[in-house]
């Protein structure tokens, strides 16, 4: 919350007194990230108009679920993960297998059941099936810490991809999953892109909500005592065992939820989405924005969305190679930022 | 024997660090842990927290052993204050001083321990607010004390309380142990390097060795006594073999 008052009270202060303002301000770092990116945001989408913004903000949404997600546990517990991917696929093939109606007899490629679910119905059980895998993974997990973990959440991702890959008849394999079901409420059917945003950033808020109280609450202190100091915590009675299953599996639910929109918002999926790649950008995002913060979270994935949107229209660019660029400039940002600021952007703490 | 190590050993895979070490302190008391580096000085309280591999001997609490996980010893009435002091220093003076209690579920009791530690360290109630990282080492040490306090011990464990302070205010250290002693009626258990401020304040003391005990006694026998020179300079034959190292 206090991201809001401190906005309110610069916007305040430039009023009053312009001058000042820019005295304190001009080392501000912070603030000037912030400014930055969301101004390269809003101009990039009032230049290119509203079909843009909605699908950048689309992708924003679901990054920044992921984000928020994801720094929950590396950030707060400290427990660097990169396989986190793997909770978004299940989240997504979960909705995608029951609620796709495509027949498939007809396309001549490999038939899986389909169960027509409405997107709502499916949903739940996307978030669930994504915790119950966290929770069995987690209990194993739970025996490594640093860079061991980096290693088994890596088993975890590529263990993921091959499952989707290869589970043909449950996944259809590398041919993906069509027809999605979009989301519906009654008769009215989240059709349009502009209504799905709106939907996206409705589940965005209560994520952010959701992990606003779980990191100002004494169990969100105990978790950020767990990353500074494990064994001093566990004296003081705290079977922190405990506390990193239950933020691995919160957190991995919350990807699964992102996993479902996505599959929804695409109306397809195949496991391309879901490849190591992803999940370390997915950590990149996090690192950028900011360890233990939220807002840094939301500010990363902007930034990363509007690296990744944006280039489409530098003029000379072949639109080719804009994937493979973008994820090159990613790289060189990251060193960047490790080199002269490694808390990230708007961040307090060091990796 | 309020707390008591029976015949404990613990092995770090092939380094012995204690052998059939046998130690207690009584309630009341102010029992203190000496030797040189490496003596296995710190092992001894790991031992009794369950953050050590014992190998052999058991800890007895009140008479009983002591079997419980790591989590779960707080809540018996032992507290342990670890080297290096090992505050939160992301969190406020109070917060940390919270954290030392949050198993409990009872706000009054919370409340009430909260005003008996910043009581008794005038220093941790001034700076309430302030984070833990903005204090300097010695204050960082109170913090560490009046946390350990905070879980309301029948014991207090201390390793090290001086480590890397400075003169003074290792004096100052040793004088608060005395007044937690005095005041609360906490029993304490000190593992320490610092002969001479600690033999001030104890009852009793254990001089440690390679791994086990060489001497215990008040502090006017061990000063009386050539045991510490020879243990600190390395003059003392406990009789082990170059292997069991």
């Amino acid at each position: 919350m206090s991201i809001v008052t401190g906005a309110l009270r610069n916007v305040r202060d430039v009023a009053r007194d312009p001058r000042s303002w820019w005295q304190r301000s001009k080392g501000n770092i912070e603030l000037w990230a912030n400014l930055i990116v969301l101004g390269w945001a809003l101009v990039f989408m009032l230049w290119r108009g509203g079909g843009f913004a909605i699908t950048v903000g689309s992708v924003f949404a679901i990054w920044a679920i992921l984000a928020v997600s994801l720094n929950l546990v590396v950030g707060y517990a400290g427990l660097l993960s990169v396989g986190h991917i793997g909770f978004l696929g299940i989240g997504a093939y979960t909705t995608a297998v029951l609620t796709s109606h495509a027949s498939y007899e007809q396309l001549r490629t490999e038939a899986i059941p389909t169960f027509g679910w409405p997107f709502f119905a499916a949903l739940p059980f996307s978030v669930l099936l994504a915790g119950v895998v966290a929770l069995v993974v987690g209990v194993a997990f739970n025996r490594f810490r640093d860079d061991i973990y980096v290693l088994v959440s890596f088993g975890f991702a590529v263990i993921a991809f091959t499952t989707f890959l290869s589970w043909r008849n449950l996944t259809r394999g590398a041919f993906g999953i069509h027809e999605i079901a979009r989301p519906a409420i009654g008769p009215w059917v989240f059709d349009g892109e502009l209504e799905f945003l709106a939907l996206l950033l409705v589940f965005l808020g209560l994520v952010v909500l959701i992990a606003w109280l779980i990191v100002t609450s004494s169990f969100g202190r105990v978790l950020t005592a767990i990353r500074e100091d494990e064994q001093a915590i566990q004296v003081f009675g705290y079977r922190t065992t405990h506390y990193k299953l239950a933020i691995w599996v919160i957190s991995a639910m919350i990807a699964g939820l992102a996993g479902a929109l996505l599959a929804s918002w695409s109306t397809f999926i195949d496991p391309n989405s879901f490849v190591l790649l992803e999940s370390v950008l997915l950590v990149s995002i996090v690192i950028l924005g900011g360890l233990a913060s939220i807002w840094g979270s939301l500010l990363g994935a902007l930034a990363f969305v509007m690296l990744e949107e944006g280039m489409r229209f530098v003029p000379f660019l072949p639109s080719e190679f804009i994937g493979q660029i973008r994820q090159v400039i990613l790289g060189i940002l990251l060193v960047l930022l490790m080199l002269f600021r490694p808390q990230g952007l708007v961040g307090r703490f060091k990796l | 024997m309020l707390l008591e190590l029976v015949d404990i050993s613990v092995r770090y895979g092939q380094v012995r660090a204690l052998t059939d070490v046998s130690l207690g302190v009584g309630e009341g008391e102010i029992v203190a842990v000496m030797g040189p580096n490496g003596a296995g000085k710190s092992t001894v309280l790991k031992a009794v927290m369950g953050l050590a591999p014992v190998v052999g001997g058991h800890v007895n609490w009140r008479q009983n052993r002591l079997t419980a996980p790591t989590h779960e010893i707080v809540s018996e009435g032992i507290a342990f204050v670890p080297q290096g002091r090992r505050v939160f220093t992301h969190l406020t003076i109070e917060e940390n001083l919270e954290m030392g209690c949050l198993y409990l579920n009872d706000a009054a009791e919370k409340q009430r321990r909260l005003d008996t530690v910043l009581d008794l360290f005038p220093v941790l109630y001034e700076k309430r607010r302030d984070l833990a990282s903005q204090m300097s080492g010695g204050q960082q040490q109170m913090l560490a004390l009046g946390r350990g306090l905070m879980a309301g011990p029948d014991v207090l464990l201390l390793d090290e309380p001086t480590l890397g302070l400075a003169p003074i205010v290792v004096k100052e250290v040793f004088q608060k142990v005395a007044e937690i002693s005095e005041k609360l009626k906490t029993t304490i258990m000190v593992v320490e390097h610092n002969i001479k401020g600690v033999l001030d304040i104890v009852d009793r003391a254990y001089v440690l060795d390679m791994g086990r005990v060489v001497h215990d006694g008040t502090p006017e026998s061990i000063q009386e006594t050539d045991i510490l020179t020879q243990v600190f300079l390395g003059k003392i034959d406990s009789g082990m073999e170059s292997d069991d190292i």
